[in-house]
C-alpha cells in the first residue's frame, strides 16, 4: 500500500542544535501513528515540518506517493492535513460556531458551518453546542472544538501534538474513542507523545526519537513500557523505592484560605483547606489553571494578600509575610517556570545560587568565593551537567537546571518543601532522580507538597492526595486508596456528591 | 526580505568591543558628513576629536563636561539595571543646582570653605526630592516614571526660572533674571590655578569606585540588578521591587542633583536660567555607550564631552552650527544600537517570508 505520509531524511538544524537528524516516518492510511520521543527528542519540529510551519534542510516528504513541498500551514490543509496544537488557538469571546468559522473559507456562511459542526460531532462523538462562548468551555471541551475544526477540512491525516497533557482520564477516554473512529474511516492519525501507556493503549505503530534520530519503529502493542523506555532513552528508569512512614506533627496548616485573582484570567481560590505533615508528600492533581499557581503563589509568599490566619507554618501566622520571612521558617519553594522565575536566564549558576541561598553573603556583601564554592557543591552534589559555576542559567538544559534549581532547595535543609511540576519538560534519567531526591528528603522528615499534572508521578510519590478543580480543594485520600478514575472524576470538581452522598450513607 | 536571527552564542569579546565599532562608524559618519557640508574631513575630525584632548588646558575643559556626565550616568546605569527609567535627570539636576544653589547664597563675608560640604549634599537632596516623587508616584499610583520624570523636567526648569525671575533674582543684577554671583568661599575648589577643573573629578573618581562596589559587591546591588534582569525570579526570590525602585530612583536623582550642585557652585557661580543645558539627557546616551557599567561610564562620559567641545570648536573655526553636537551624539548612539544588534542576531536574506504558526 502506498503510504499516506512518508518523510525520508528529514533534517533541521536550529542555531547550536540538530533538531532532527535524518528522520524516516511512514504512516499508512487510516494508521493511528505514535512519534514517541522525550521532550527535545525533535517531534515538536518534525510535526511543524510536516505541517508546513517550518522547513526542512535537507530530506523529502512525500503525500500519497508523490513528492511535496509544503510552504505553509494553508498548503498543508489543501492537502488534507489537519492539526490539533498542544495549546489552543481560540478565541474566548467567541462561540464556538465562530471560532470555527474563522479558520474555514469564506464561501461557507455562519449557518453552514453550525450544520457542519453538528454533522461532524454527531458523527465523532464530538459533542459541542455550537452557540456557546468558548470561555464557558472545559479544556476537554476546547480541545473538541479544535479537533471539529481540524475535521471540517475532511483531512487525511490528523496530526495531534500532547492532546492529553491537558484532559482528566475521562475525557482522554473518550478522545481515544474518537480518534479510533475516525482512524476506522481511512483517516491517518499522527500522535506525538512522551506517555508509554497511552500509545501502547491507542496506536498501532510507533516511530520513536532520541536526540533528533530515529531509535527505533515499533509496533507498541508489542512493547513494554521498559523497552519502550529503553528506546526512548536508551536506559531503564531505576525502580523507585517507596516506603510508608507514619507521618509526624503538622507542618502546614492551612485553613479557610479564599483569595479573588489578581488578574482578570486567574482563578479565585475559595475557602482552600488543607494539611501537609513532616515525613509526608502531599500531591496536588488537578489540570493546570483550575487555582494551582494562584495557590502556589499564596503559600509561597509571592502573593501576601491571603487572610489573616488562613496559612499557619508550624503554627505561625504566615499568611501575610513576605518569601524570605516563610524561608526563614524552613519553607523552600520550586516554581513550575525554571528561567525567569526559579532562575534569572542571564545569570551565572553561582549568582543564581545567591537568589534564595544568602549563606554567602555577611553585612550586605557578597563573598563570591563562597558563593562559587556553593554553586560548586550543588552541581557536584545534584549531579548539574553545566561546565561550571560560571555558567549562564540559560544555557542549561530543562532537566539540569531543574536539577540545580531543586538541588539549590533541598541543599538547604527545607523543613517544608512545594515543589511545583517537578519533572514537567525534564528526561526521564533526570525525572527519576528527582523523584528519588523527593523521597530521600520525607524519609529525613520534610514535609513536602508536590503539584503535577502527571497522574502516574503523584501516584509514585505522594501519601496523600487531593485534587484542585475550579479554585477548590477537594478532601486528602491516601494513595493506597485512590484510582486513577475517581481522581479522574475529582479533576471535574465533582467530590462533593462524592462526599455529600458518603455523609448521607 | 532582510530577517534578523539570533546568534546561538553572541561573542563576549564582540560585545564589549562594540561601542569602539560604533566610535569608528561615527568618525567615518562625520567625515562623510564633513565633506558633505563642503569642509575638509580630517581637519572637522581634529576639532572633534584631537583639539580636545591636545594640552592641560583643553583636557580641563574636557573634564568640566564630562564631571557632571559621568556623575548622572553612573546613577542612572543603576537605575537603568533595574529596569527602572528614569529619563529626567535633567530636572533632578536642576533641583540639584537649586538646592546648592540656595545654600550657597546663605553665605556670608565669614562663611569658610567648609561650606561646600553643605552645598553639595543640599543638592544631591534636591535631585532625590525630584526623583522621590517619581517613586511615590510609581509606588502609590503605578504611574508610568518614564512620563512622570520626563514631565518633572519641565516643572524643573519652569520652577528655576520662577526662583531667579522672582524670589531669588539679585537686586543689583540690572534686572537681569539671575541669582547673586556666589561668594568665593563658597565655590568648589579648582583643581589647579587657571585651570578651570574643578574638585568634582575627584569626586566623580571616588563615585565610580563606589557604584563599582555598590552593583558588582553589594548584597542590595545584586538585589536590585535581578529585579531588573528577571523581575518575577526576584518575586520568587524574594527581594523587594519597591525597595529597587526607591534605591534606583534615589541613587540616579542624588547623583544628578550632586552634579547641579557641582555645576552651580563650580563653574557657573550663580543661578540663571541656563542651568539646564541637556546634561541630564546626554547622560542617558552616556550610560547605554558605558554599557552601564561604572568604568565604560568614565569613557563614555569623556567621548561625550569631546563631542560638546567639539561642537563648540565647530562653530567658531568651521563656522558650522552648534547643533553638530547633537549629530555626532545620535551618530554614536544609532551605531552603538546597530552593533550591539549585530553581535546578538546574524542578517540572513530570505527569498521569501517563512510563516511561523497557524
Amino acid at each position: 500500500m502506498i503510504p499516506r505520509l512518508e518523510l525520508d531524511g528529514i533534517s533541521k538544524r536550529y542555531p547550536g542544535v540538530l533538531a532532527n537528524d535524518g528522520v524516516h516516518l511512514r504512516v499508512a492510511p487510516g494508521e493511528i501513528h505514535a512519534v514517541l520521543g522525550e521532550n527535545g527528542a525533535g517531534k515538536s519540529t518534525l510535526v511543524k515540518i510536516v505541517y508546513g510551519a517550518l522547513r526542512a534542510d535537507a530530506g523529502t516528504l512525500r503525500w500519497n506517493g508523490a513528492p511535496v513541498r509544503i510552504a505553509s500551514p494553508a498548503a498543508a490543509r489543501a492537502l488534507g492535513i489537519g492539526m490539533v496544537y498542544q495549546h489552543f488557538a481560540l478565541f474566548d469571546t467567541l462561540s464556538v460556531a465562530e471560532n470555527v468559522w474563522l479558520g474555514l473559507d469564506k464561501r461557507f456562511g455562519l449557518r453552514d458551518a453550525q450544520t457542519r459542526i453538528a454533522q461532524v460531532a454527531s458523527a465523532y462523538g464530538l459533542e459541542v453546542d455550537p452557540a456557546r462562548p468558548v470561555h464557558t468551555l472545559s479544556v476537554g471541551e476546547r480541545q473538541r472544538v479544535e479537533v471539529v475544526r481540524a475535521l471540517l477540512g475532511n483531512p487525511k491525516l490528523l496530526i495531534l501534538d500532547e492532546p492529553t497533557s491537558v484532559l482528566t482520564p475521562q475525557a482522554k477516554e473518550r478522545l481515544f474513542a474518537t480518534l479510533r473512529r475516525l482512524a476506522a474511516d481511512g483517516c491517518s492519525i499522527l500522535y506525538i507523545s512522551h506517555k508509554l501507556d497511552e500509545i501502547r493503549e491507542l496506536c498501532d505503530r510507533c516511530t520513536v526519537l532520541r536526540a533528533g534520530r530515529v531509535s527505533g519503529e515499533v509496533e507498541p502493542a508489542r512493547e513494554t513500557n521498559a523497552s519502550l523506555s529503553r528506546l526512548m532513552i536508551g536506559a531503564e528508569p531505576p525502580p523507585l523505592r517507596h516506603t510508608t512512614r507514619r507521618p509526624g506533627d503538622v507542618v502546614l496548616d492551612v485553613r479557610g484560605l479564599s483569595l479573588a485573582t489578581r488578574s482578570p484570567f486567574g482563578t479565585e481560590l475559595v475557602d482552600i483547606a488543607l494539611d501537609v505533615r513532616a515525613g509526608e508528600v502531599v500531591g496536588v492533581a488537578g489540570v493546570s489553571g483550575n487555582g494551582q499557581q494562584e495557590l502556589l503563589a499564596a503559600l509561597s509568599g509571592e502573593d501576601a494578600r491571603a487572610p489573616r490566619g488562613s496559612i499557619r507554618l508550624f503554627g505561625n501566622d504566615v499568611a501575610r509575610a513576605g518569601v524570605a520571612q516563610r524561608r526563614r521558617l524552613g519553607l523552600r519553594f520550586v516554581p513550575e517556570e525554571r528561567l525567569g522565575r526559579g532562575a534569572a536566564p542571564t545569570l551565572s549558576l553561582a549568582a543564581n545560587a545567591l537568589l534564595t541561598r544568602s549563606d554567602a553573603v555577611s553585612r550586605g556583601w557578597i563573598r563570591f568565593g563562597a558563593v562559587e564554592r556553593l554553586a560548586g557543591r550543588l552541581i557536584a552534589r545534584f549531579d548539574v551537567k553545566a561546565p561550571g559555576a560560571r555558567t549562564a542559567a540559560q544555557s542549561l538544559s530543562g532537566g539540569n537546571l531543574q536539577k540545580f534549581i531543586l538541588g539549590r532547595e533541598v541543599d538547604a535543609a527545607p523543613k517544608l518543601l512545594i515543589v511545583a511540576q517537578p519533572t514537567a519538560g525534564v528526561d526521564v534519567g533526570a525525572a527519576a532522580r528527582i523523584r528519588g531526591e523527593l523521597l530521600e528528603l520525607r524519609d529525613q522528615g520534610c514535609a513536602l507538597l508536590v503539584v503535577s499534572e502527571e497522574l502516574d508521578e503523584l501516584f509514585e510519590i505522594s501519601d496523600r492526595l487531593v485534587v484542585m478543580a475550579k479554585g477548590r480543594l477537594s478532601p486528602s485520600i491516601a494513595t493506597s486508596d485512590a484510582t486513577v478514575e475517581l481522581v479522574g472524576e475529582w479533576m471535574s470538581g465533582l467530590w462533593q456528591q462524592a462526599t455529600v452522598q458518603r455523609q448521607h450513607a | 526580505m532582510l530577517e534578523l536571527e539570533p546568534r546561538a552564542q553572541p561573542s563576549r569579546a564582540l560585545s564589549l568591543a562594540s561601542p569602539l565599532f560604533a566610535l569608528a562608524l561615527t568618525v567615518v559618519c562625520g567625515a562623510v558628513l564633513f565633506a558633505l557640508l563642503g569642509k575638509d574631513p580630517l581637519r572637522g575630525l581634529a576639532v572633534f576629536f584631537v583639539e580636545p584632548v591636545k594640552n592641560l588646558y583643553a583636557l580641563s575643559e574636557l573634564s568640566v563636561k564630562a564631571t557632571p556626565l559621568a556623575l548622572i550616568a553612573l546613577g542612572l546605569a543603576v537605575s537603568f539595571r533595574a529596569n527602572v527609567w528614569n529619563i529626567g535627570a535633567e530636572g533632578q539636576f536642576v533641583l540639584g543646582a537649586l538646592g546648592g544653589g540656595w545654600v550657597a547664597m546663605q553665605a556670608g563675608p565669614a562663611t569658610g570653605a567648609w561650606l561646600v560640604a553643605p552645598i553639595l549634599v543640599a543638592g544631591a537632596l534636591g535631585g532625590m526630592l525630584w526623583a522621590g516623587i517619581v517613586a511615590l508616584l510609581r509606588d502609590r499610583f503605578n504611574a508610568n516614571e518614564i512620563l512622570t520624570s520626563l514631565m518633572l523636567v519641565y516643572v524643573a526648569v519652569l520652577l528655576l526660572g520662577w526662583l531667579v525671575h522672582g524670589p531669588w533674582k539679585d537686586p543689583h543684577g540690572y534686572n537681569f533674571p539671575q541669582t547673586i554671583t556666589f561668594l568665593p568661599a563658597t565655590r568648589v575648589p579648582r583643581l589647579a590655578e587657571g585651570l578651570r577643573a574643578n574638585a568634582g573629578v575627584l569626586i566623580a573618581l571616588v563615585a565610580v569606585a563606589a557604584f563599582w562596589v555598590f552593583l558588582f559587591r553589594s548584597w542590595r546591588g545584586f538585589q536590585l540588578q535581578v529585579g531588573g534582569l528577571a523581575p518575577r525570579a526576584a518575586r520568587y526570590a524574594g527581594f523587594s521591587s519597591r525597595g529597587a525602585l526607591w534605591t534606583a530612583l534615589l541613587a540616579s536623582g542624588g547623583m544628578a542633583g550632586l552634579a547641579g550642585a557641582l555645576e552651580a557652585a563650580g563653574p557657573l557661580g550663580q543661578l540663571t536660567p541656563h542651568v539646564p543645558v541637556g546634561y541630564g539627557f546626554a547622560a542617558i546616551i552616556v550610560a547605554f555607550v558605558g554599557r552601564l557599567h561604572p568604568l565604560g561610564v568614565v569613557f563614555a562620559a569623556l567621548l561625550m564631552s569631546m563631542f560638546y567641545i567639539g561642537g563648540e570648536l565647530a562653530q567658531s573655526r568651521l563656522g558650522l552650527p552648534k547643533s553638530l553636537t547633537g549629530v555626532f551624539q545620535g551618530l554614536l548612539l544609532f551605531a552603538l544600537l546597530a552593533c550591539d544588534a549585530l553581535v546578538r542576531f546574524r542578517v540572513r536574506w530570505r527569498s521569501r517570508p517563512e510563516p511561523s504558526r497557524a
